[in-house]
């Protein structure tokens, strides 16, 4: 039996019909083709299915669609500010090489996004124990802390760094 | 301008724009028109007879198109390829069919598929086959499996050991019998090297699509080695090569496990070809946990014989490799022909004696996993030169240069039969030991040994060396070259195709820059494209830490070869003659009289459009470069980490990592200095955090991220990076290779502080609370 949700993702509202059992990932993914989110564990361990619903970051593998009713969410291809311009979270991941292959990174930005949002100033070890629910088996972590560093940086010195089109706030 | 000149600049990556704002396409991502989707029904046993399978409740599930068993493939798909099949393999032991046959030998061994019309209805039909089977005990302890008596995996050969080689050691006996008549000491040791899951973040997966009309394969994988996948696939399932494509999309990480073919890409082939439907199966973790090889998994005895100043004379190893169930395409030659040839390390070492058992047992088949044979090699060597060092009451970073290779006796042949190109061992140590302060830390644990402090301070090093560059001829069954296709179009554009496959490398970064800086044009002139078996050259792929010493050499000589021709059509243009004509700042120019230049995009012009070109020279610029090794190259450096072990609770804590590497020429810093993280993560993963653990019904008990436990950013240290340059004369780019080297050089340099801070011999990997509290305790 079949469920009428309405979820606005990226600031575009979309009404769907779904399972129930559908999950979020899956309901980004293979319904509005929004691949930018991976599915790295299917448990809830590794975070690169992390999306912002209703401006806080889930583990969208472990969200059902239906649980999205009515919200709001903001994935990695809704964040940068513009189709020019990157998020400072996005452009200091690719400044710091806070990335290799590239699968845990969208989820990675997503919850750096979080952590500096109640955090904007956070020491090296606040940021390490602030991403213990996102995975990366390539970076071993240094250059992802960097970055984070440096997005908070800028985040600070500009006088705001806006989530795009996603308008989660 | 010659590579020479060629500056390691710290060049952002071009590939990361595409994966920051997720528009990069992973396999999971591609969704064609009317795709099925495939899901795996595997064994829950660890060894059973499989009795029947009934899929008749499957079959009538609504959605679902297929469903397949070992029956339906009989004839019809072929078996897992085997590189170098050696002792009972070469007689067919442990090949492996797409799915099981009669028996399972491990837990997740795949027993049957279905095809449904999405992927929650494939699994939910997949719950509906019914399969008997008769367990069976298992063989899960490699050294019980060895026995005779052990339940057994394939009955007809009456054995688990595959191979077991034990040669005449008179000659080295002799030399331990001289060694201590001299006054030196002998001592003994076993190490386990655990099984450990490569875990990419990316899983495996494949679509698969058969066009009936034009009769063409095309698929889509996760690959390392795509060529390899093409030609396998085509033989496998009968079809001409031609009539197969395919394509390596974005990969999100493959540490080895990705090199191999597995039967779910044989399977998902044949169900297109079947069904005239494109088909795609997507690997979940637990999958992933349970049926992608794992690497490591060996017990090693060894025995040494050293002066009473702890030089070495001789070391006596017998190997134990755990295969698991099946044979992959290295499974059987991991530890004898990447790990024992380099068992003697950065260390002068006059006698070597091998002795070894491959064994079968019931668990995942393992296989390449980044080092691959390296790190269990550097493990034991690093390990034993600290247990002379500890025997011998001298500080092991002395017995390291006591025993270490001197530049002089480059080129080096070891003991254990590798031929080293380029080292300078001692510098990279002293570097690193000034850089962590190494006799301030060797003080302070003194006094805090003296006071009974609570943190035990430990200090390991390692000063490892590996192998890569794979191959020169006549070290591997087929040659291991690394292709190159290079076109400069009529705009100027160098357009480069490479046989080599990153998985988050940079290669498209760094092979841009090979051509760029040779060329003196902008980076953004060059563009690298990978991972198309139809329009890229016959390639090797991407492993064993090759892709710029081989791949990049193929880049660099095929650059070569066009900058040729170039010179001869510009030497025409300036009627001038071609020697004096060279290319710098990308213009042709004439020596002595330099305002007479073309720039290169001119030369690209005439070169693609003019139709009043030389007689003697054929229009357009492409060659094809096939560049095979003469020799391997050897990377080398010294790693030296910190730990405080809590007398406690046992919990070991990394307090300073230190790293001096020298992979040769560096071309781009920022990207080698991303490797060396990566490496030191995993190897650091496998000393503190890892292991995959079966009962010893065989069941996996590590199935998901939350019984195996990788390694979390607030788990690792900060690692404080340097490097020391050495070039190899084995490639014209003087690199040597740089993507194993932190996995192999961090294990034994935890493992060893770990044992120093708890002042014992050794302490078996990994290093959890409980087990150290134990140590601590004496429990």
């Amino acid at each position: 039996m079949k469920r009428e949700i309405t979820v606005t993702v990226n600031g575009q509202q979309h009404r769907s019909e779904v399972e129930p059992r559908l999950l979020l990932v899956h309901y980004l993914r293979e319904v509005l083709d929004l691949t930018g989110t991976h599915v790295g564990c299917d448990t809830s361990q590794c975070g690169a299915c992390t999306v912002l619903l209703n401006g806080e970051s889930v583990k969208s593998c472990t969200v059902l669609a239906v649980q999205a009713d009515g919200g709001a969410v903001t994935t990695i291809e809704g964040l940068a500010p513009s189709e020019e311009k990157l998020h400072p979270i996005q452009a200091s991941f690719w400044e710091k090489h806070g990335l290799q292959c590239g699968f845990c990174t969208p989820g990675m930005i997503m919850a750096s996004y979080q952590l500096l949002k109640t955090n904007p100033d956070p020491t090296e070890a606040e940021i390490r124990k602030g991403l213990e629910g996102n995975i990366c088996r390539c970076t071993g972590y240094q250059n992802i802390v960097l970055a984070v560093q440096h997005a908070a940086e800028e985040m600070r010195t500009t006088t705001s760094a806006p989530v795009g089109a996603g308008g989660a706030e | 301008m010659g590579i020479a000149a060629l500056v390691g600049s710290p060049v952002k990556r071009r590939e990361d724009p595409r994966l920051i704002t997720g528009q990069a396409t992973y396999v999971d991502d591609i969704k064609l028109a009317s795709m099925l989707h495939m899901s795996v029904l595997r064994s829950p046993y660890g060894h059973a007879h499989i009795n029947s399978i009934d899929t008749t409740a499957a079959r009538q599930h609504p959605g679902v198109v297929a469903v397949y068993t070992a029956e339906d493939l009989k004839g019809i798909v072929g078996s897992i390829p085997v590189a170098v099949p050696v002792g009972h393999i070469a007689e067919g032991m442990g090949v492996r069919g797409p799915l099981a046959e009669g028996k399972v030998r491990f837990y997740g061994d795949p027993v049957a598929v279905v095809i449904a019309s999405d992927r929650y209805v494939a699994r939910d039909a997949r719950d509906l086959i019914e399969v008997d089977y008769e367990p069976l005990p298992a063989a899960v302890d490699v050294e019980k499996a060895m026995q005779p008596g052990a339940p057994l995996l394939y009955e007809d050969f009456g054995t688990n050991v595959v191979l077991s080689s034990h040669p005449d050691s008179a000659d080295i006996d002799a030399v331990f019998a001289r060694t201590v008549a001299d006054g030196g000491f002998t001592l003994k040791a076993r190490f386990v090297n655990q099984r450990l899951a490569p875990m990419p973040m990316e899983t495996r997966g494949v679509v698969a699509q058969f066009n009936k009309a034009d009769k063409k394969l095309t698929v889509w994988s996760s690959s390392q080695i795509p060529h390899l996948l093409r030609n396998l696939l085509a033989s496998q399932l009968g079809l001409p090569q031609h009539q197969v494509h395919v394509i390596v999309p974005e990969v999100g990480g493959g540490f080895g496990c990705k090199l191999n073919v597995y039967p779910e890409e044989l399977v998902a082939s044949f169900a297109t070809m079947k069904l005239g439907r494109p088909v795609k199966w997507i690997e979940d973790r637990s999958e992933n946990m349970a049926a992608t090889i794992h690497g490591r998994d060996q017990v090693d005895y060894v025995d040494v014989a050293a002066t009473k100043e702890g030089k070495i004379a001789a070391v006596k190893i017998h190997g134990i490799s755990d295969l698991g169930s099946y044979s992959q395409i290295f499974t059987d030659v991991i530890m004898i022909a990447f790990g024992f040839p380099v068992s003697c390390g950065s260390y002068d070492i006059p006698n070597m004696h091998f002795s070894f058992d491959l064994v079968f047992t019931n668990k995942v088949p393992t296989d390449a996993y980044r080092g691959a044979g390296r790190p269990e090699a550097t493990y034991l060597i690093e390990r034993v030169i600290d247990l002379v060092a500890r025997e011998a009451s001298k500080d092991p970073a002395d017995v390291r240069k006591l025993n270490f290779i001197q530049p002089d006796q480059f080129p080096y042949k070891s003991a254990a039969g590798a031929v080293y190109d380029t080292g300078d061992y001692e510098p990279a140590l002293d570097k690193a030991m000034g850089m962590i302060g190494y006799q301030e830390l060797r003080a302070e644990q003194a006094r805090r040994r003296a006071s009974g402090d609570k943190k035990l301070l430990g200090l390991g090093i390692s000063s490892y060396i590996e192998i890569c560059g794979f191959g020169p001829k006549g070290t591997a069954p087929v040659g291991l070259y690394e292709s190159a296709r290079m076109r400069v179009e009529q705009s100027g554009t160098v357009m480069v195709y490479t046989g080599a496959s990153p998985h988050g490398q940079g290669e498209e970064t760094t092979f841009a820059q090979i051509v760029a800086e040779d060329y003196g044009i902008p980076l953004e002139q060059v563009v690298i494209l990978h991972g198309d078996t139809d329009s890229t050259p016959e390639g090797r792929g991407t492993y064993g830490s090759r892709t710029t010493a081989v791949g990049g050499s193929a880049v660099y000589t095929a650059a070569q070869r066009l900058k040729e021709k170039m010179k001869q059509i510009a030497s025409h243009m300036l009627e001038a003659s071609v020697d004096d004509i060279a290319l710098e700042d990308g213009k042709f120019s004439v020596s002595g009289s330099p305002q007479k230049s073309v720039t290169f995009n001119e030369v690209a012009l005439t070169a693609n459009l003019s139709n009043t070109l030389h007689p003697s020279i054929e229009p357009g610029l492409e060659t094809t470069v096939f560049w095979e090794p003469q020799a391997c190259v050897f990377p080398f450096g010294t790693h030296i980490c910190a730990v405080e072990v809590d007398r406690d609770t046992g919990e070991a804590k990394i307090v300073r990592y230190v790293a001096v590497d020298d992979c040769g020429r560096q071309l781009n810093p920022l990207i080698i200095e991303g490797q060396v993280h990566g490496g030191i993560a995993q190897g650091v993963g496998q000393a503190m955090f890892e292991g995959v653990e079966y009962g010893e019904d065989g069941q996996l008990l590590t199935a998901s991220l939350m019984d195996y436990a990788m390694p979390y950013a607030h788990e690792l240290p900060h690692y404080e990076l340097s490097s020391t340059i050495t070039l190899t004369p084995v490639n014209p780019l003087g690199v040597k290779g740089v993507g194993e080297a932190g996995t192999i050089g961090s294990t034994p340099a935890v493992a060893s502080a770990v044992a120093d801070a708890l002042n014992v011999a050794h302490v078996d990997m990994p290093f959890k609370p409980e087990k150290l509290w134990k140590v601590i305790h004496q429990q």
